[in-house]
């Protein structure tokens, strides 16, 4: 007997494809099946200039999503849309079924509770230790007692591998450390959403890794959602689950990575192999080369 | 035509920025209950603000207790006045040269520290990782130095008026033989409570002007090296202005 078509009347074949957009559920209702991040048609100008103009983008619940692109598409404005700490000049930004743009900041700050965000330097407080780093969202959130608060650092940091760097001052870990403590302090209170900015910059291929692997892992134990904007191709085709291309303020492709990968659009493959000329140029907007020297020799 | 809109424009950026500055203020005198209820966090401020500046301090009172001692004997002994020196530098100090100086001392010291701490912090990442943590950087972070300011400030307008008497004493009586009992009694007899609450008003005042200033130019400085270096350049000038127009304006009330 064949499976009970579930996507409602009307709908074809069910779409096998992990990747592609769920149906959406009855309204009201916070299903699984509903994305957990939403964009509509959204825009953001920046004097005068847009930034994005009609981006459409979505991440499923429980997946690893990334979103890629050129340096200065708005990747890291995209994630700022998210969080609320920017607001879209047009559409809307859906994030576990609340409209992040018309939240006030009491509400913008109750949604935060549920989102981690791992910065790209780590941004850790440099006031205190690892331990109070991680400790910092409980103590300032909770009345937890101070054994309770002390159990949950310390198996957060031992999540991460760095438990016996407890008492180390910021100033005294490497870049992959100040990253993996950053990431303890943003699951210490269990969060549905983690977002990762650049997480893989600047660091050396065994810290990339260290990192890499955390990220998968943290994602699939504890049954989050992530976000993670990189450059670094080969990575996000070890971890994402699916895959945004950013470009001119749109997505221009999106998938499973080895879809990104066979891709045949010329950007989206000037990107994933790395190309110094393409659809981005590599030459910045110019006169003609021969006519400015004559010009200057003309002039001189 | 350029010379009037320039000008205009300047109104406009002025008016900008104090009503942005009013708003700062508002909010951080707002959420300073909360910031007083975890006193831990405004005594550790007391500490970076007061404890820390006590050495500048305590150094400048002694000197320019020196000075006026010096030139109030070289005054005052021109009309045969000289037992009048410890009333006279009591004064000056009490109601003058002890809030205005520490004030200018607190600012280049302790209020260039604020902007710089709370500068970096933003361009670090440290405020918008906070703010993503639903913590309110202007309540964990500004409010604590602010109230941190405004309590030391008078403390160390205290600290420096006793020693700037010291000094005085010091040069007046040890160096330059004015009667010991003259200066302390004709300063007894003189200078009332009111003097000394025009000057406990006046430190408290810029106390609040200067912790406000250096924290709400840390908060919007520019996330850049750059950025943190000209904000803290105004905090000093613009405290050490601010300092000078509002001692006029308290002087003028208390007369």
């Amino acid at each position: 007997m064949p499976a009970a078509d579930t996507t409602g009347p009307g709908s074809g074949p069910v779409d096998s494809t992990l990747d592609a957009p769920a149906a959406s559920p009855p309204s009201g209702s916070a299903s699984s099946a509903e994305p957990l991040v939403r964009l509509r048609d959204v825009a953001y100008w920046v004097g005068g200039r847009a930034i994005f103009d009609g981006l459409d983008f979505e991440v499923a619940r429980g997946k690893v999503t990334a979103v890629m692109g050129p340096s200065g598409t708005g990747k890291t404005t995209l994630l700022r849309l998210i969080t609320g700490q920017l607001r879209a000049t047009r559409g809307t930004v859906t994030v576990a079924g609340e409209d992040v743009g018309r939240l006030d900041e009491r509400g913008l700050y109750r949604l935060r509770r549920r989102m981690g965000m791992l910065f790209q330097n780590g941004a850790l407080l440099t006031d205190l230790d690892v331990y109070e780093n991680v400790a910092f969202p409980l103590r300032e959130h909770t009345q937890l007692p101070e054994s309770l608060v002390s159990r949950l650092v310390l198996m957060k940091l031992q999540a991460v591998g760095l438990r016996g760097a407890a008492r180390l001052m910021p100033a005294e870990l490497s870049g992959g450390m100040a990253r993996r403590v950053a990431l303890a302090r943003s699951i210490v209170m269990d969060p549905e959403l983690l977002i990762y900015d650049e997480p893989f910059a600047g660091l050396d291929p065994i810290a990339m890794g260290v990192v890499l692997r955390l990220i998968r892992d943290t994602n699939d134990a504890l049954g989050l959602t992530s976000i993670v904007v990189s450059h670094d191709v080969h990575e996000i085709g070890l971890l994402a689950d699916v895959t945004y291309l950013l470009s001119g303020g749109k997505v221009v492709a999106s998938g499973a990575p080895v879809e990104l990968r066979e891709h045949e659009s010329p950007m989206v493959r000037q990107f994933m192999n790395g190309l110094a000329d393409g659809p981005v140029p590599f030459h910045y907007p110019a006169p003609d080369l021969a006519a400015q020297l004559l010009d200057r020799e003309v002039a001189g | 035509m350029t010379l009037v809109a320039d000008l205009w424009n300047s109104l406009v950026e002025f008016t900008r920025k104090a009503g942005a500055f009013t708003l700062f203020t508002l909010k951080l005198l707002a959420v300073a209950p909360a910031a007083l209820r975890r006193f831990g966090l405004v005594v550790a401020q007391v500490h970076n603000t007061g404890a820390l500046s006590l050495v500048i301090i305590m150094l400048s009172g002694l000197f320019v207790g020196m000075v006026l001692g010096l030139q109030g004997y070289d005054l005052l002994q021109r009309f045969g006045s000289e037992e009048a020196l410890g009333v006279a530098v009591a004064l000056a100090l009490l109601k003058e040269l002890g809030p205005v100086v520490t004030a200018l001392l607190f600012a280049g010291r302790a209020g260039t520290a604020l902007t710089s701490e709370i500068g970096l912090m933003k361009a670090t990442d440290q405020l918008s990782a906070m703010e993503m943590m639903a913590v309110d950087p202007v309540k964990r972070v500004c409010a604590p130095r602010f109230l941190g300011g405004v309590v030391a400030m008078p403390l160390l307008a205290a600290i420096f008026s006793m020693i700037g008497l010291f000094g005085a004493q010091l040069v007046g009586v040890q160096l330059m033989g004015v009667d010991p009992g003259q200066f302390w009694s004709q300063m007894r007899g003189a200078v009332g409570l009111e003097d000394v609450m025009e000057g406990v008003v006046k430190s408290i005042v810029f106390g609040f002007a200067c912790s406000a200033i250096a924290v709400y130019e840390g908060f919007h400085a520019a996330p850049t090296a750059e950025g943190v270096g000209r904000a803290t350049t105004r905090t000093v000038v613009t405290s050490s202005v601010a300092v000078l127009v509002l001692d006029y304006m308290l002087t003028a009330v208390f007369l």
